[in-house]
Protein backbone atom coordinates (compact mmCIF):
# COMPACT_ATOMS: atom_id res chain seq x y z
CA UNK A 1 0.00 0.00 0.00
CA UNK A 2 1.81 3.50 -1.18
CA UNK A 3 2.10 5.92 1.84
CA UNK A 4 0.12 8.97 1.03
CA UNK A 5 1.28 12.05 2.90
CA UNK A 6 -1.60 12.87 4.79
CA UNK A 7 -0.39 16.70 4.94
CA UNK A 8 -1.17 18.55 1.93
CA UNK A 9 1.36 18.36 -0.71
CA UNK A 10 1.65 21.64 -0.58
CA UNK A 11 2.32 22.43 2.18
CA UNK A 12 5.56 20.35 2.43
CA UNK A 13 6.52 21.77 -0.59
CA UNK A 14 6.94 24.77 1.05
CA UNK A 15 8.51 23.71 3.78
CA UNK A 16 11.06 21.83 1.64
CA UNK A 17 12.01 24.73 -0.24
CA UNK A 18 12.24 27.19 3.21
CA UNK A 19 14.87 24.87 4.09
CA UNK A 20 16.63 24.88 0.97
CA UNK A 21 16.24 28.83 0.59
CA UNK A 22 17.87 29.83 4.12
CA UNK A 23 20.23 27.34 3.09
CA UNK A 24 20.75 26.34 7.03
CA UNK A 25 24.33 23.31 7.13
CA UNK A 26 22.59 22.34 10.39
CA UNK A 27 22.40 18.69 8.70
CA UNK A 28 26.07 18.76 8.27
CA UNK A 29 25.98 16.34 4.84
CA UNK A 30 22.97 17.12 2.89
CA UNK A 31 21.79 14.26 2.20
CA UNK A 32 18.13 14.71 2.48
CA UNK A 33 18.13 15.00 6.24
CA UNK A 34 14.88 17.33 6.90
CA UNK A 35 15.56 19.36 10.05
CA UNK A 36 11.70 20.59 10.19
CA UNK A 37 9.79 17.53 10.90
CA UNK A 38 6.73 19.11 11.12
CA UNK A 39 4.22 18.08 9.08
CA UNK A 40 6.09 14.47 7.69
CA UNK A 41 3.84 11.54 8.53
CA UNK A 42 4.62 9.46 11.68
CA UNK A 43 4.11 5.51 11.88
CA UNK A 44 2.22 4.52 15.22
CA UNK A 45 0.77 1.07 16.43
CA UNK A 46 -2.57 1.38 17.38
CA UNK A 47 -4.09 -1.77 19.38
CA UNK A 48 -7.93 -1.90 19.03
CA UNK A 49 -10.13 -4.59 20.78
CA UNK A 50 -13.05 -5.66 18.84
CA UNK A 51 -16.47 -7.61 19.24
CA UNK A 52 -16.63 -10.54 17.55
CA UNK A 53 -19.58 -9.40 15.26
CA UNK A 54 -19.45 -9.28 11.27
CA UNK A 55 -18.19 -5.00 10.21
CA UNK A 56 -16.45 -4.80 13.48
CA UNK A 57 -13.25 -4.36 11.80
CA UNK A 58 -14.55 -2.25 8.96
CA UNK A 59 -15.96 0.35 11.60
CA UNK A 60 -13.13 0.46 13.38
CA UNK A 61 -10.83 1.40 10.43
CA UNK A 62 -13.07 4.23 8.89
CA UNK A 63 -12.51 6.84 11.59
CA UNK A 64 -9.09 6.32 11.01
CA UNK A 65 -9.13 7.40 7.24
CA UNK A 66 -11.91 10.03 7.76
CA UNK A 67 -9.17 11.77 10.27
CA UNK A 68 -6.33 11.61 8.25
CA UNK A 69 -4.46 8.66 8.64
CA UNK A 70 -3.47 6.52 6.17
CA UNK A 71 -3.51 2.63 6.87
CA UNK A 72 -0.05 0.40 6.26
CA UNK A 73 -1.42 -2.88 7.92
CA UNK A 74 -3.76 -4.69 9.62
CA UNK A 75 -2.99 -7.63 12.21
CA UNK A 76 -6.76 -9.12 13.18
CA UNK A 77 -5.83 -11.65 15.56
CA UNK A 78 -8.62 -14.02 15.30
CA UNK A 79 -7.99 -16.86 16.72
CA UNK A 80 -6.64 -15.26 19.73
CA UNK A 81 -9.78 -13.78 22.17
CA UNK A 82 -9.17 -11.43 25.48
CA UNK A 83 -10.53 -12.65 28.83
CA UNK A 84 -13.65 -10.43 28.03
CA UNK A 85 -14.47 -12.36 24.88
CA UNK A 86 -12.98 -9.63 22.16
CA UNK A 87 -10.65 -10.00 19.40
CA UNK A 88 -7.56 -7.57 19.45
CA UNK A 89 -6.63 -6.24 16.58
CA UNK A 90 -3.10 -4.67 15.90
CA UNK A 91 -3.16 -2.05 13.72
CA UNK A 92 -0.51 0.31 11.79
CA UNK A 93 -1.43 3.61 10.62
CA UNK A 94 0.86 6.80 9.54
CA UNK A 95 -0.14 10.44 10.02
CA UNK A 96 0.90 14.31 10.65
CA UNK A 97 1.68 14.10 14.42
CA UNK A 98 -1.04 16.87 14.57
CA UNK A 99 -3.45 14.45 13.25
CA UNK A 100 -3.01 11.26 15.94
CA UNK A 101 -5.25 12.48 18.64
CA UNK A 102 -8.13 13.17 16.20
CA UNK A 103 -7.27 9.46 14.80
CA UNK A 104 -7.90 8.22 18.59
CA UNK A 105 -10.51 10.16 19.42
CA UNK A 106 -12.67 9.41 16.45
CA UNK A 107 -11.66 5.38 17.29
CA UNK A 108 -12.87 6.40 20.95
CA UNK A 109 -16.09 8.28 18.74
CA UNK A 110 -16.88 5.02 16.85
CA UNK A 111 -17.33 3.20 20.42
CA UNK A 112 -13.62 1.11 19.18
CA UNK A 113 -11.74 0.25 22.78
CA UNK A 114 -8.47 1.46 22.20
CA UNK A 115 -5.96 -0.75 24.26
CA UNK A 116 -2.49 1.22 23.58
CA UNK A 117 -1.71 4.07 21.06
CA UNK A 118 1.21 5.51 20.12
CA UNK A 119 3.83 4.41 22.53
CA UNK A 120 5.54 2.33 19.65
CA UNK A 121 6.79 4.32 16.65
CA UNK A 122 8.17 2.44 13.51
CA UNK A 123 9.69 5.69 12.17
CA UNK A 124 12.20 3.65 10.59
CA UNK A 125 11.90 1.05 7.45
CA UNK A 126 13.26 -2.22 6.00
CA UNK A 127 12.89 -4.28 2.88
CA UNK A 128 14.02 -7.69 2.53
CA UNK A 129 13.28 -10.61 -0.11
CA UNK A 130 13.43 -14.17 1.46
CA UNK A 131 14.33 -16.93 -0.83
CA UNK A 132 13.61 -20.60 0.68
CA UNK A 133 11.09 -22.91 1.45
CA UNK A 134 8.62 -20.26 2.95
CA UNK A 135 5.18 -22.09 2.31
CA UNK A 136 6.23 -25.90 3.46
CA UNK A 137 7.76 -23.85 6.06
CA UNK A 138 4.48 -22.15 8.18
CA UNK A 139 4.98 -18.94 6.32
CA UNK A 140 2.61 -17.20 9.29
CA UNK A 141 4.99 -18.68 11.78
CA UNK A 142 7.99 -16.93 10.07
CA UNK A 143 6.18 -13.45 9.82
CA UNK A 144 5.46 -14.04 13.79
CA UNK A 145 8.89 -14.60 14.76
CA UNK A 146 9.92 -11.64 12.88
CA UNK A 147 7.92 -9.36 14.57
CA UNK A 148 8.74 -10.81 18.35
CA UNK A 149 12.37 -11.40 17.47
CA UNK A 150 13.10 -8.78 14.85
CA UNK A 151 11.15 -6.12 17.20
CA UNK A 152 9.63 -5.02 14.25
CA UNK A 153 5.90 -4.23 12.57
CA UNK A 154 5.07 -6.36 9.42
CA UNK A 155 4.13 -3.74 7.37
CA UNK A 156 3.43 -5.98 4.44
CA UNK A 157 4.24 -9.06 2.47
CA UNK A 158 4.44 -10.10 -1.42
CA UNK A 159 4.82 -13.89 -1.94
CA UNK A 160 6.18 -15.40 -5.18
CA UNK A 161 5.58 -18.78 -4.98
CA UNK A 162 6.98 -21.65 -7.38
CA UNK A 163 5.11 -22.55 -9.94
CA UNK A 164 3.29 -25.19 -7.89
CA UNK A 165 4.53 -26.08 -4.55
CA UNK A 166 6.51 -29.11 -3.85
CA UNK A 167 8.22 -29.24 -6.54
CA UNK A 168 11.37 -28.42 -4.56
CA UNK A 169 12.09 -24.74 -6.30
CA UNK A 170 12.06 -21.96 -3.60
CA UNK A 171 9.98 -19.28 -3.53
CA UNK A 172 10.78 -15.36 -2.61
CA UNK A 173 8.66 -13.27 -0.43
CA UNK A 174 9.14 -9.65 -0.07
CA UNK A 175 8.44 -8.39 3.48
CA UNK A 176 8.73 -4.58 4.21
CA UNK A 177 9.30 -4.26 8.11
CA UNK A 178 8.85 -0.93 10.35
CA UNK A 179 11.43 -0.65 12.45
CA UNK A 180 11.60 1.36 14.92
CA UNK A 181 14.05 4.54 13.73
CA UNK A 182 18.05 3.93 14.19
CA UNK A 183 17.31 0.06 14.82
CA UNK A 184 17.70 -1.02 10.96
CA UNK A 185 20.88 -2.84 11.73
CA UNK A 186 19.47 -5.14 14.64
CA UNK A 187 16.48 -6.09 13.21
CA UNK A 188 18.84 -7.00 10.47
CA UNK A 189 20.25 -9.41 12.36
CA UNK A 190 16.82 -10.91 13.84
CA UNK A 191 15.79 -11.15 10.52
CA UNK A 192 19.07 -13.32 9.66
CA UNK A 193 18.76 -15.25 12.67
CA UNK A 194 15.06 -16.28 11.78
CA UNK A 195 16.19 -17.05 8.65
CA UNK A 196 19.25 -19.34 9.44
CA UNK A 197 17.00 -21.26 11.59
CA UNK A 198 14.44 -21.92 8.90
CA UNK A 199 17.33 -22.34 5.97
CA UNK A 200 15.93 -19.61 4.03
CA UNK A 201 18.42 -16.96 2.36
CA UNK A 202 17.98 -13.14 2.79
CA UNK A 203 18.47 -10.83 0.51
CA UNK A 204 19.16 -7.95 2.92
CA UNK A 205 19.35 -4.07 1.31
CA UNK A 206 22.57 -2.32 1.48
CA UNK A 207 23.10 -0.14 4.63
CA UNK A 208 24.66 3.11 4.29
CA UNK A 209 24.64 6.09 5.62
CA UNK A 210 22.49 8.11 3.40
CA UNK B 1 61.56 1.46 -16.06
CA UNK B 2 62.34 -1.93 -16.79
CA UNK B 3 60.05 -4.24 -15.75
CA UNK B 4 60.15 -7.93 -15.42
CA UNK B 5 56.90 -10.06 -16.09
CA UNK B 6 55.44 -12.81 -14.56
CA UNK B 7 52.48 -14.43 -16.28
CA UNK B 8 51.41 -14.37 -19.48
CA UNK B 9 47.45 -14.42 -19.52
CA UNK B 10 45.50 -11.69 -20.78
CA UNK B 11 47.14 -9.08 -18.32
CA UNK B 12 50.52 -10.43 -18.24
CA UNK B 13 50.14 -10.44 -22.13
CA UNK B 14 48.69 -6.70 -22.43
CA UNK B 15 50.90 -5.20 -19.37
CA UNK B 16 53.78 -6.37 -21.92
CA UNK B 17 52.55 -5.02 -24.77
CA UNK B 18 51.54 -1.76 -23.57
CA UNK B 19 54.70 -0.86 -21.16
CA UNK B 20 56.46 1.14 -24.13
CA UNK B 21 53.62 3.11 -24.49
CA UNK B 22 54.20 4.22 -20.77
CA UNK B 23 57.96 4.85 -21.17
CA UNK B 24 58.76 1.15 -19.60
CA UNK B 25 61.08 -1.62 -20.97
CA UNK B 26 60.38 -5.17 -20.46
CA UNK B 27 63.37 -6.82 -19.94
CA UNK B 28 62.11 -10.24 -18.93
CA UNK B 29 58.52 -11.71 -19.63
CA UNK B 30 57.87 -15.69 -18.26
CA UNK B 31 54.57 -17.75 -18.10
CA UNK B 32 54.85 -21.06 -16.26
CA UNK B 33 56.95 -23.31 -18.21
CA UNK B 34 59.29 -20.80 -20.24
CA UNK B 35 60.76 -17.20 -20.01
CA UNK B 36 62.50 -15.04 -22.49
CA UNK B 37 65.17 -12.40 -20.99
CA UNK B 38 66.78 -9.60 -22.48
CA UNK B 39 68.60 -6.93 -21.27
CA UNK B 40 68.19 -4.41 -23.81
CA UNK B 41 64.42 -5.24 -24.06
CA UNK B 42 62.52 -8.27 -24.36
CA UNK B 43 60.79 -8.41 -28.51
CA UNK B 44 57.18 -8.80 -27.02
CA UNK B 45 55.55 -9.21 -30.47
CA UNK B 46 57.83 -11.54 -31.10
CA UNK B 47 57.96 -13.53 -28.00
CA UNK B 48 54.06 -13.73 -27.87
CA UNK B 49 53.47 -15.03 -31.49
CA UNK B 50 56.17 -17.76 -30.14
CA UNK B 51 52.80 -18.60 -27.51
CA UNK B 52 50.35 -18.61 -29.95
CA UNK B 53 52.24 -20.28 -32.71
CA UNK B 54 52.32 -23.19 -29.46
CA UNK B 55 55.87 -22.57 -29.18
CA UNK B 56 57.68 -21.69 -25.56
CA UNK B 57 58.20 -17.89 -25.18
CA UNK B 58 61.53 -17.94 -25.17
CA UNK B 59 64.51 -20.10 -24.38
CA UNK B 60 65.17 -19.73 -20.32
CA UNK B 61 63.55 -21.06 -17.52
CA UNK B 62 60.69 -18.88 -15.72
CA UNK B 63 63.10 -18.61 -12.73
CA UNK B 64 65.26 -16.38 -15.43
CA UNK B 65 62.97 -14.04 -15.58
CA UNK B 66 62.80 -13.71 -12.06
CA UNK B 67 66.68 -13.19 -11.70
CA UNK B 68 66.78 -10.93 -14.47
CA UNK B 69 67.54 -7.39 -14.57
CA UNK B 70 64.44 -4.67 -13.71
CA UNK B 71 62.98 -2.08 -11.52
CA UNK B 72 59.71 -3.50 -11.17
CA UNK B 73 58.29 -7.17 -10.71
CA UNK B 74 54.83 -7.34 -12.47
CA UNK B 75 52.77 -10.57 -10.53
CA UNK B 76 50.38 -11.43 -12.81
CA UNK B 77 50.15 -15.03 -12.50
CA UNK B 78 47.17 -16.77 -11.43
CA UNK B 79 45.65 -15.98 -7.98
CA UNK B 80 45.93 -19.05 -5.46
CA UNK B 81 44.71 -19.51 -2.18
CA UNK B 82 46.08 -20.00 1.27
CA UNK B 83 50.03 -19.66 1.17
CA UNK B 84 49.33 -18.19 -2.49
CA UNK B 85 52.36 -19.68 -3.86
CA UNK B 86 54.06 -19.53 -6.34
CA UNK B 87 53.26 -15.95 -6.09
CA UNK B 88 54.28 -15.34 -2.69
CA UNK B 89 57.75 -16.84 -3.41
CA UNK B 90 57.99 -14.29 -6.56
CA UNK B 91 57.41 -11.02 -4.72
CA UNK B 92 59.67 -12.19 -1.52
CA UNK B 93 62.48 -12.94 -4.45
CA UNK B 94 62.05 -9.25 -5.56
CA UNK B 95 61.92 -7.52 -2.47
CA UNK B 96 64.63 -9.44 -0.88
CA UNK B 97 66.54 -8.28 -4.17
CA UNK B 98 65.43 -4.29 -3.62
CA UNK B 99 62.99 -4.78 -6.37
CA UNK B 100 59.53 -3.04 -6.06
CA UNK B 101 56.82 -5.22 -7.04
CA UNK B 102 53.14 -4.54 -8.85
CA UNK B 103 50.37 -7.17 -8.06
CA UNK B 104 47.74 -7.84 -10.16
CA UNK B 105 47.28 -11.55 -8.30
CA UNK B 106 45.08 -10.82 -5.87
CA UNK B 107 46.65 -14.11 -3.76
CA UNK B 108 49.91 -12.22 -1.50
CA UNK B 109 47.65 -9.38 -0.64
CA UNK B 110 44.11 -11.34 0.49
CA UNK B 111 46.01 -13.60 2.50
CA UNK B 112 49.05 -13.08 3.58
CA UNK B 113 48.96 -9.35 3.54
CA UNK B 114 50.89 -8.73 7.30
CA UNK B 115 54.26 -11.43 5.56
CA UNK B 116 53.83 -9.22 2.32
CA UNK B 117 53.99 -5.77 4.58
CA UNK B 118 57.12 -7.32 6.68
CA UNK B 119 59.06 -8.61 3.52
CA UNK B 120 58.51 -4.88 2.26
CA UNK B 121 59.39 -3.23 5.47
CA UNK B 122 63.11 -4.84 5.10
CA UNK B 123 63.35 -4.28 1.49
CA UNK B 124 64.31 -1.09 -0.59
CA UNK B 125 61.58 -1.94 -2.90
CA UNK B 126 58.07 -0.88 -2.91
CA UNK B 127 54.63 -2.43 -3.15
CA UNK B 128 51.81 -1.94 -5.22
CA UNK B 129 48.13 -3.96 -5.63
CA UNK B 130 45.95 -1.49 -7.34
CA UNK B 131 45.24 -4.38 -10.09
CA UNK B 132 43.82 -6.47 -7.81
CA UNK B 133 40.46 -4.97 -6.66
CA UNK B 134 38.35 -3.65 -9.41
CA UNK B 135 40.12 -4.10 -12.65
CA UNK B 136 40.23 -0.38 -14.18
CA UNK B 137 38.88 1.04 -11.33
CA UNK B 138 41.41 3.05 -8.88
CA UNK B 139 39.85 1.21 -5.70
CA UNK B 140 43.02 1.32 -3.53
CA UNK B 141 44.93 4.20 -4.93
CA UNK B 142 41.65 6.62 -4.33
CA UNK B 143 41.42 4.89 -0.07
CA UNK B 144 44.97 5.77 -0.19
CA UNK B 145 44.32 9.34 -1.16
CA UNK B 146 41.92 9.60 0.58
CA UNK B 147 43.59 8.72 3.82
CA UNK B 148 42.55 4.87 5.05
CA UNK B 149 42.17 6.22 8.47
CA UNK B 150 39.54 8.40 7.51
CA UNK B 151 37.44 5.92 5.21
CA UNK B 152 34.66 4.06 6.98
CA UNK B 153 33.74 1.43 4.51
CA UNK B 154 34.26 0.22 1.23
CA UNK B 155 31.57 -1.41 -0.88
CA UNK B 156 30.34 -2.20 -4.20
CA UNK B 157 29.76 -4.73 -7.19
CA UNK B 158 32.95 -6.48 -7.61
CA UNK B 159 32.76 -9.19 -10.34
CA UNK B 160 31.39 -8.81 -13.97
CA UNK B 161 30.44 -12.01 -14.05
CA UNK B 162 28.10 -11.95 -11.07
CA UNK B 163 26.44 -8.67 -12.15
CA UNK B 164 26.40 -10.00 -15.81
CA UNK B 165 24.33 -12.73 -14.60
CA UNK B 166 21.93 -10.46 -12.14
CA UNK B 167 21.52 -8.08 -14.42
CA UNK B 168 20.65 -10.07 -17.56
CA UNK B 169 18.08 -12.28 -15.09
CA UNK B 170 16.45 -9.26 -14.54
CA UNK B 171 16.31 -7.86 -17.51
CA UNK B 172 14.89 -10.68 -19.65
CA UNK B 173 13.25 -12.98 -16.83
CA UNK B 174 15.62 -15.44 -17.79
CA UNK B 175 16.52 -18.21 -14.52
CA UNK B 176 20.24 -18.46 -13.47
CA UNK B 177 21.19 -21.64 -15.57
CA UNK B 178 20.10 -20.29 -19.03
CA UNK B 179 21.86 -16.84 -18.11
CA UNK B 180 24.92 -18.76 -17.11
CA UNK B 181 25.06 -20.50 -20.13
CA UNK B 182 24.89 -17.69 -21.86
CA UNK B 183 27.51 -16.15 -20.05
CA UNK B 184 29.52 -19.04 -20.47
CA UNK B 185 28.97 -18.68 -24.48
CA UNK B 186 29.97 -15.05 -24.78
CA UNK B 187 33.08 -15.74 -22.52
CA UNK B 188 32.15 -13.41 -19.67
CA UNK B 189 32.07 -16.71 -17.64
CA UNK B 190 34.59 -19.33 -17.02
CA UNK B 191 33.90 -22.68 -17.95
CA UNK B 192 33.87 -23.30 -13.95
CA UNK B 193 31.87 -20.28 -12.76
CA UNK B 194 32.05 -21.19 -9.20
CA UNK B 195 35.08 -18.60 -7.98
CA UNK B 196 32.79 -15.47 -9.48
CA UNK B 197 29.62 -16.72 -8.56
CA UNK B 198 29.92 -17.85 -4.96
CA UNK B 199 31.11 -14.73 -4.68
CA UNK B 200 34.86 -15.88 -3.84
CA UNK B 201 36.53 -13.23 -6.07
CA UNK B 202 34.62 -10.06 -4.61
CA UNK B 203 35.25 -11.04 -1.14
CA UNK B 204 39.06 -11.36 -2.40
CA UNK B 205 39.29 -7.99 -3.04
CA UNK B 206 36.59 -6.41 -0.62
CA UNK B 207 39.47 -8.64 2.23
CA UNK B 208 42.07 -6.09 0.63
CA UNK B 209 40.54 -3.57 0.81
CA UNK B 210 39.59 -4.17 4.52
CA UNK B 211 43.13 -4.71 4.83
CA UNK B 212 43.97 -1.27 3.83
CA UNK B 213 41.70 0.18 6.17
CA UNK B 214 42.56 -1.97 9.36
CA UNK B 215 46.31 -1.47 8.48
CA UNK B 216 45.45 2.82 8.75
CA UNK B 217 44.77 1.59 12.72
CA UNK B 218 47.90 -0.04 13.51
CA UNK B 219 50.84 0.64 14.36
CA UNK B 220 53.17 -2.33 13.70
CA UNK B 221 53.63 -5.51 11.60
CA UNK B 222 53.13 -7.46 14.72
CA UNK B 223 49.81 -5.80 15.36
CA UNK B 224 49.08 -6.00 11.44
CA UNK B 225 49.76 -9.48 12.09
CA UNK B 226 47.01 -9.71 14.30
CA UNK B 227 44.41 -7.57 12.84
CA UNK B 228 45.08 -8.73 8.94
CA UNK B 229 42.55 -10.67 7.65
CA UNK B 230 42.07 -13.30 4.73
CA UNK B 231 39.35 -15.01 2.61
CA UNK B 232 37.90 -17.20 5.90
CA UNK B 233 37.22 -14.23 7.71
CA UNK B 234 35.17 -13.48 5.18
CA UNK B 235 30.68 -13.73 5.33
CA UNK B 236 30.12 -14.47 1.94
CA UNK B 237 27.33 -15.82 0.09
CA UNK B 238 26.88 -16.25 -3.78
CA UNK B 239 24.61 -15.69 -6.34
CA UNK B 240 23.54 -19.57 -7.13
CA UNK B 241 19.94 -20.26 -5.14
CA UNK B 242 18.87 -16.71 -6.26
CA UNK B 243 15.15 -17.38 -8.29
CA UNK B 244 14.16 -15.19 -11.00
CA UNK B 245 11.26 -14.76 -8.55
CA UNK B 246 13.28 -12.90 -6.10
CA UNK B 247 14.32 -10.33 -8.93
CA UNK B 248 10.62 -9.80 -10.08
CA UNK B 249 9.79 -8.92 -6.45
CA UNK B 250 12.75 -6.92 -6.00
CA UNK B 251 11.81 -5.32 -9.45
CA UNK B 252 8.30 -4.57 -8.70
CA UNK B 253 9.73 -2.64 -5.12
CA UNK B 254 11.46 -0.50 -7.76
CA UNK B 255 14.67 -2.07 -6.82
CA UNK B 256 16.96 -4.64 -8.07
CA UNK B 257 19.65 -6.99 -6.88
CA UNK B 258 23.41 -7.06 -7.11
CA UNK B 259 26.27 -9.00 -5.74
CA UNK B 260 27.61 -6.47 -3.50
CA UNK B 261 30.80 -6.24 -1.32
CA UNK B 262 31.24 -4.56 1.99
CA UNK B 263 34.68 -4.23 3.63
CA UNK B 264 34.96 -2.13 6.70
CA UNK B 265 36.69 -2.14 9.82
CA UNK B 266 34.75 -4.93 11.50
CA UNK B 267 35.27 -6.94 8.57
CA UNK B 268 34.04 -8.18 4.90
CA UNK B 269 30.43 -9.50 4.03
CA UNK B 270 29.93 -10.09 0.68
CA UNK B 271 26.39 -11.46 -0.59
CA UNK B 272 23.21 -10.73 -3.09
CA UNK B 273 21.19 -7.42 -1.93
CA UNK B 274 18.68 -5.66 -2.33
CA UNK B 275 20.08 -1.87 -4.11
CA UNK B 276 17.75 0.78 -5.70
CA UNK B 277 16.94 -0.06 -9.62
CA UNK B 278 18.11 3.53 -10.71
CA UNK B 279 21.13 3.47 -7.69
CA UNK B 280 24.74 3.88 -7.94
CA UNK B 281 24.98 0.32 -7.24
CA UNK B 282 22.85 -1.08 -9.65
CA UNK B 283 25.42 -1.27 -12.76
CA UNK B 284 24.68 -3.43 -15.43
CA UNK B 285 26.58 -6.10 -17.36
CA UNK B 286 30.36 -6.39 -16.50
CA UNK B 287 30.95 -3.16 -15.13
CA UNK B 288 31.85 -2.76 -11.58
CA UNK B 289 31.46 -0.04 -8.79
CA UNK B 290 33.56 0.79 -5.97
CA UNK B 291 31.89 3.43 -3.23
CA UNK B 292 33.79 4.84 -1.07
CA UNK B 293 31.98 6.25 2.56
CA UNK B 294 34.43 8.73 4.02
CA UNK B 295 34.12 11.13 7.20
CA UNK B 296 34.44 13.98 5.94
CA UNK B 297 33.77 13.84 2.45
CA UNK B 298 30.81 11.83 1.99
CA UNK B 299 30.51 9.08 -0.06
CA UNK B 300 32.58 8.92 -3.33
CA UNK B 301 31.81 6.30 -6.35
CA UNK B 302 33.77 4.93 -9.23
CA UNK B 303 32.26 2.91 -11.89
CA UNK B 304 34.32 1.03 -14.53
CA UNK B 305 35.39 -1.88 -15.92
CA UNK B 306 36.23 -4.64 -13.81
CA UNK B 307 38.09 -6.95 -15.54
CA UNK B 308 40.10 -7.55 -18.96
CA UNK B 309 43.53 -7.55 -19.81
CA UNK B 310 43.89 -4.04 -21.53
CA UNK B 311 41.85 -2.68 -17.93
CA UNK B 312 43.67 -4.52 -15.56
CA UNK B 313 47.54 -3.60 -17.56
CA UNK B 314 46.19 0.20 -17.45
CA UNK B 315 46.05 -0.06 -13.25
CA UNK B 316 49.27 -1.90 -13.16
CA UNK B 317 51.14 0.78 -15.60
CA UNK B 318 49.11 3.23 -12.94
CA UNK B 319 51.23 1.15 -10.12
CA UNK B 320 54.44 1.26 -12.28
CA UNK B 321 54.22 5.32 -12.43
CA UNK B 322 53.78 5.50 -8.83
CA UNK B 323 56.90 3.99 -8.40
CA UNK B 324 60.22 6.40 -7.29
CA UNK B 325 61.91 6.72 -10.60
CA UNK B 326 65.12 4.70 -10.21
CA UNK B 327 67.34 7.76 -12.16
CA UNK B 328 66.59 9.79 -9.39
Amino acid sequence: MPSEPAAAPGERRQSDDADTDTGTDAGGDGDGVRSDGGNVPQAHTVRLELDDEPGQLLAALQPIAENGGNLLSVYHERGNVTPRGRIPVEVDLECAPDRFDAVLEGLREHGVTVTSAGTEEYGGEVTVVLVGHLIETDLSDTLQRLTECANAAVADIDLSAASGTGTGEPSSARVRLRTREGRTADVLDSVRTVADDKGFDVIEPVEGRR
Amino acid sequence: MRLAVLGAGAVGRAVADLAPSYGHAVTALADSSSAVVDPGGVDVGAALARKDAGDPLGESDPGDALAAEYDALVEATPTTLGDAEPGFSHLRTALERDRHVVLANKGPVAERFADLRALEADSAGDVYFEATVGGAIPACATVADLGPERVSAVRGVLNGTANFVLSRMAAEGLDYDHVLAEAQDLGVAEADPSFDVEGTDAALKCVILANLLREADCGSIEELRERALTLSDAAVEGIRDIPGSALDLAAEDGRTVRLVGEATRDGVRVGPRLVPENGTLAVSGTRNIVEIETEHAGGLAVSGRGAGGEETASAVLADVGRLPDPER
